[in-house]
């Protein structure tokens, strides 16, 4: 059950996400619009910043589904806030591949470069922190997400000039912080050296 | 070493366009019509003779999987989804093959769908990959837009849409009866099979689940030949694969090599090595989370295919190979895939979602040493009571990294137990 504090009475789609969730209800066949029940979700949370109980029956109204279902969908998915978050969502990896690339580090820059632990948000509003499982960028870890991005390639400095560049209202470039290119080993590509593309061709 | 014109993923580094230019001045869409006109029985004989194996983790043959699929459509549509919901720690492919390489996962979308005699094909990318499905949504509108796909798709006569669906963080999504759940609007919790998909799929109607590396190399198979793609790597191990290096290695790399590489030459030629040296090497875990891990003496003789790695117990699951060298807690190591194990259990069969927990729990205090030398024995019996009784194999996976632990490294348990006794009957 979330904090019912802070749900508001009520949620509408503005006319521009309507026509998005559309869009995303024809991808699937007719009579199967519960489907879009995930895309529509992610609508609402994109434009609220989080899943309320009103935007969930609303989407529910929409899909023609017990409420019930919708929300169980809602609780069921981790991306899904079912409480406000702050406007940037600094996500740290800390699985395997993170941990033994130093994501305790990440995390401890991380905590102190925004005040706050896992789980809570900045008196201002700008941040939350949260600890999150395996993000599937294993060979540029330790990596953080912040909103739709990735941040790869991290360390203690960089993970704070991440940081600090959002706090100063900029946005850094994702991807890798040390320089490298993508998946490519940091010395230099082993393989793809002599590419005339003939690869792809019969 | 694998030629480079023998790699399928010419763009896996992101050095070029991955747009449908660039993709088609690297060969892709290339005869596409032609491959079509050939029909369904030639692709899916091409695809059974080239040996290619399943890039998801399990390795069943694609083109026998594609084969079980009803030979005329009846009522019920038929349906293609893509398993793009990379999750299992350590694994870091499909997402670089979706946004540098998108059009290889859409011209092989088309094409599987028509072999399995699907008008739809839904894309299930995990939620956190927002940049890769927006590189697939442009690439799918830019197909359609060129006539490659759509109403006539590449002017053969068959009607193929692709969908992008976003999952929302689920791991179990990864498994394809939780996938399909999720994809109709549901918790994704699997299903008891059978019935299979290829019988009871998506909507309740015959379906086709492929991982995104076996569905991008099928246009490539099917251009340059079954025989081509079994000349590569190992009897039975066929073709090319795309390994993840992650953990202790100077270079960290995602690289395509031939199936059956030793595991040895794969770190030390791609991935810089091992940290201090090989003989600095402690374990490695040689294909994702789920997988045993291999002991230093193991991985000097080992060949990364399904044959070598399961004759090893252990297996190359998603070929995401995690290197640990001798500063590593491996039993803080195997304690962090138990949490998450716990974390992403569905909760459906009692097993795993009490297991997982009291799995997680003991661990943790397997990593202070704060425990029984008999809980050892006691961890391995949980573990055995999970595996092979749940409904899919998220159980199995909790496990297995547990009891790879315990065979190989029992001393080193032993070692934190007793010293921790000592230390508390001092004081």
């Amino acid at each position: 059950m979330s904090d019912m504090n802070h749900e508001p009475a009520s949620f509408a789609f503005t006319a521009e996400t309507l026509e998005k969730a559309k869009a995303f209800i024809a991808k699937y066949p007719a009579g199967r619009q519960q489907s879009a029940v995930m895309p529509l979700l992610d609508l609402a949370q994109r434009q609220e910043g989080w899943v309320s109980r009103a935007a969930m029956e609303v989407i529910a109204e929409m899909l023609d589904m017990a409420p019930i279902r919708v929300e169980e969908v809602a609780t069921f998915y981790t991306m899904y806030n079912r409480k406000p978050v702050g406007t940037f969502h600094v996500q740290v990896c800390t699985n395997l591949p993170c941990m033994l690339r130093g994501s305790d580090d990440v995390v401890a820059a991380a905590k102190e470069a925004l005040g706050v632990d896992f789980g809570d948000m900045t008196a201002d509003g700008k941040f939350t922190l949260s600890e999150v499982e395996c993000l599937g960028a294993c060979v540029n870890a330790p990596m953080m997400q912040i909103n739709d991005d990735y941040y790869e390639d991290l360390d203690a400095a960089s993970t704070k000039a991440v940081l600090e560049a959002f706090k100063r209202g900029e946005t850094p470039k994702p991807g890798p912080q040390n320089g490298r290119q993508f998946s490519c080993p940091k010395g230099g590509a082993t393989s793809l050296t002599e590419l005339t593309f003939e690869g792809g061709k019969a | 070493m694998l030629r480079d014109s023998d790699r399928i993923f010419t763009n896996l580094y992101g050095f070029h366009d991955w747009r449908l230019a660039g993709a088609r001045s690297r060969g892709d869409w290339d005869g596409t019509k032609e491959i079509l006109a050939k029909g369904r029985d030639w692709i899916i004989d091409e695809m059974k003779n080239s040996g290619l194996r399943g890039r998801g983790g399990a390795g069943f043959p694609t083109g026998v999987k594609w084969s079980f699929m009803p030979k005329t459509e009846g009522p019920r549509p038929h349906y293609l989804v893509i398993n793009a919901d990379e999750g299992e720690p350590g694994t870091c492919k499909d997402r670089e093959m979706m946004r540098f390489d998108p059009h290889k996962l859409i011209e092989g979308a088309l094409i599987a769908s028509f072999a399995i005699g699907a008008h739809a094909a839904y894309i299930y990318i995990r939620g956190e990959f927002v940049r890769e499905a927006e590189h697939l949504n442009i690439a799918i509108d830019e197909a359609r837009a060129a006539g490659l796909l759509g109403p006539n798709a590449c002017g053969s006569g068959w009607d193929c849409e692709v969908y992008v669906h976003r999952g929302a963080g689920a791991y179990i999504c990864g498994e394809e009866s939780a996938l399909i759940e999720s994809l109709e609007g549901k918790k994704g919790q699997p299903r008891l099979k059978p019935p299979f998909p290829a019988g009871v799929g998506l909507y309740g109607c015959p379906t086709t689940v492929n991982n995104v590396e076996s569905i991008a190399v099928a246009p490539t198979i099917l251009r340059r030949g079954a025989a081509w793609f079994s000349g590569l790597g190992k009897a039975n191990n066929t073709g090319t694969k795309v390994f993840c290096i992650s953990g202790h290695v100077n270079n960290p790399c995602n690289v395509e090599e031939e199936m059956g590489i030793p595991l040895k030459e794969l770190i030390e030629k791609h991935a810089g090595g091992v940290r201090g040296g090989w003989d600095n090497l402690l374990a490695i875990i040689p294909g994702g989370s789920s997988v045993p891990m291999l002991t230093k003496s193991q991985c000097e003789e080992v060949t990364m295919d399904f044959d070598a790695l399961r004759a090893m117990r252990s297996g190359l699951g998603t070929a995401a190979v995690m290197v640990m060298d001798k500063s590593t807690d491996l039993v803080r190591a195997i304690h962090r895939l138990s949490r998450f194990y716990w974390h992403e259990s569905c909760g459906q069969c009692t097993p795993c979602r009490e297991g997982t927990g009291w799995m997680s729990r003991m661990m943790g205090r397997m990593v202070t040493g704060d425990a029984e030398l008999s809980e050892i024995d006691l961890l391995e019996e949980i573990s055995r009571q999970i595996e092979g009784h749940t409904i899919c194999a998220l159980g199995d996976a909790a496990a297995w990294p547990i009891q790879g632990l315990i065979r190989a490294f029992r001393p080193e348990m032993e070692r934190r137990i007793t010293e921790r006794q000592a230390k508390t009957r001092a004081a």
